[in-house]
């Protein structure tokens, strides 16, 4: 049960909320020490694992692409092309995108959409647009602003998290299928591991979904109550 | 072939290039730190392409320094000259729907990569690595892009866009290292044996006949073991080795497409729950700007509980039929 500390240093340090790096670093070196692995070990799994998760981090190369035209009015722009849309609310309009990006990975097009490329410099200035609309002003209080992004972020991870899962030869299915074939001499076939997960997938629409409509009347009501950190009428 | 080390080292070079922008920014309140952050971390980015050549533990020494150096607040955004709030409101009714040009020119080509282009072979080998065509085809389409936006945009200086990019960065700052620093603590966990333990402890308190309490402490494995690892990968193996196949298949009788399927789905609300899943729950509202580091997952949590109720509700009927 030795090893099990490690996790506890993670749970004691994000409770004190202490810098996640540093909590991860502890943490890892930890249960390696208490598991017997050497020091030098430890530094060689620090290199190996950095060296092979280099992918995660490949979502940041478009930063450049994304501050160029941000530079130019990008953000601007998608919120100027909601004010054309009238019956386009903030709620409704991340349904939209929820519905597109959970289509789009289930077949396997997850490239489309991401918070660097996508929610950032044009879903969420729509959103907010839409609200600024609804608020009927020209900015929005701070706590209005943060509910918004994090509706627009998590309209993101819900769509592609369970849309990506119907598709056949994503990371997921291939795990479920090589584990259970190699360790329990089944076949298991990739397609009906992806079928299976349609049920599922239609919950997280309709559950995010009804939540995503009722957005549009918790910002109404929150904007119509003065918010005491509000700096504008 | 294009592999994807050369996307590795353009990422390198992204952020090595911020760390010399930081270098020569002499209003950046946090300078040499920062600079020193920035440029290691894209040092490493090559340096993880030769690990099979050279010593590893080298950059296992540089990653740990990093983690330090943002752990304990050494570093921080600096003031990027860019365009105010006005000029963009007139750029933007300007150049009109053009601005979306760019950003979107990304997926367009990302896909054309994955479905055309992953089928060319030259020399008998396939130009794109296998299984890389993804990673590939989005270094191209940002350098695409980049072209595009250079051309349509006509930015004044010429190479505005790399600290338009360091702007963003900047603003992510530590949370940048975090993904990469939890799939290291993963393997770390897996190689001291976490997964066995967690296990071991599953099948000491999961019952053998009931079907309701199996399927219940299974799905319920999986979330919470999701939760602590960030990640439902590592908990699938451990989870279904314990509960999934011995007593939920072999004893129950349990279908295994759908039971392992939905029970992968499980793992995924644990995933919408948690801050060790930082890619998908921490680096976002990092990248929005948000003042709650944690408004993200306030916001999945509701429909994480929904939907595992209702995952765990297809888990009872589903398999057995």
């Amino acid at each position: 049960m030795l090893p099990l500390l490690g996790v506890l240093v993670v749970v004691a340090g994000f409770a004190l909320r202490l810098n996640p790096l540093i909590v991860v670093t502890i943490a890892g070196i930890v249960s390696a020490l208490l598991a017997g692995i050497s020091p030098l070990h430890i530094l060689d799994a620090f290199g190996a694992g950095f060296a092979s998760s280099r992918s995660i981090s490949l979502a940041f190369i478009v930063l450049p692409v994304v501050g160029l035209a941000e530079r130019y009015g990008l953000q601007q722009r998608a919120r100027l092309l909601i004010e054309k849309a009238a019956k386009l609310t903030a709620g409704r309009l991340l349904l939209v995108y929820l519905f597109v990006r959970q289509v789009a990975a289930a077949l396997g097009l997850t490239s489309i959409g991401g918070v660097a490329q996508m929610v950032r410099p044009v879903i969420y200035p729509m959103a907010e647009g839409a609200a600024m609309r609804l608020a009927g002003a020209d900015e929005l209080p701070d706590s209005i602003t943060d509910t918004i992004k994090a509706n627009a972020a998590a309209a993101d991870t819900v769509g592609a998290f369970f849309g990506e899962d119907v598709f056949v030869a994503i990371g997921s299915v291939l795990l479920i299928t090589s584990y259970v074939d190699a360790n329990y001499h089944l076949r298991l076939d990739a397609l009906q591991i992806a079928l299976w997960a349609i049920p599922t997938a239609i919950a997280a629409l309709v559950i995010h979904g009804f939540r995503l409509i009722r957005l549009d009347a918790r910002l109404a009501r929150s904007l119509a109550q003065p918010s005491p950190r509000a700096g504008n009428s | 072939m294009i592999s994807a080390e050369w996307i590795y080292w353009l990422a390198g070079a992204f952020f090595l290039g911020t760390g010399v922008e930081i270098a020569i920014d002499q209003t950046h309140p946090k300078r040499w730190a920062s600079s020193a952050f920035w440029a290691l971390l894209g040092i490493s980015f090559f340096y993880g392409s030769f690990v099979k050549v050279l010593p590893v533990w080298p950059l296992g020494l540089v990653v740990i320094a990093l983690a330090i150096i943002a752990g304990t607040g050494l570093t921080g955004p600096g003031t990027v000259r860019t365009t105010t709030e006005a000029q963009r409101e007139t750029s933007a009714r300007k150049i009109g729907d053009a601005l979306f040009v760019p950003a979107l020119t990304i997926p367009v080509v990302t896909i054309l990569f994955a479905v055309g282009i992953s089928k060319i072979v030259v020399n008998g080998q396939p130009l794109l690595a296998k299984g890389q065509e993804t990673l590939v085809g989005l270094g191209v389409s940002v350098i695409v892009a980049l072209i595009v936006g250079t051309i349509l945009l006509r930015p004044s200086p010429t190479f505005v866009s790399l600290r338009e990019g360091r702007r963003i960065l900047e603003s992510v700052g530590w949370a940048v290292l975090l993904p990469q620093m939890l799939t290291v603590l993963g393997g770390l966990f897996t190689q001291a044996g976490v997964g066995t333990a967690v296990g071991a402890i599953a099948q000491h308190v999961a019952p053998e006949h009931s079907r309701t309490v199996a399927v219940i402490a299974y799905a319920l494995g999986m979330a919470l073991f999701t939760i602590v690892m960030g990640n439902a990968f590592a908990a699938f193996p451990i989870m279904t080795a314990a509960i999934g196949w011995p007593i939920l298949v072999v004893r129950l009788g349990a279908h295994p497409a759908p039971m392992f399927a939905i029970g992968m789905l499980a793992g995924y609300c644990g995933t919408l729950c948690t801050p060790m899943a930082a890619n998908f729950n921490l680096v976002p509202p990092a990248l929005l700007g948000m003042k709650d580091k944690y408004g993200q997952i306030k916001v999945q949590i509701p429909t994480a509980i929904a939907l595992f109720a209702v995952n765990v509700c297809f888990m009872m009927i589903l398999p057995f039929l």
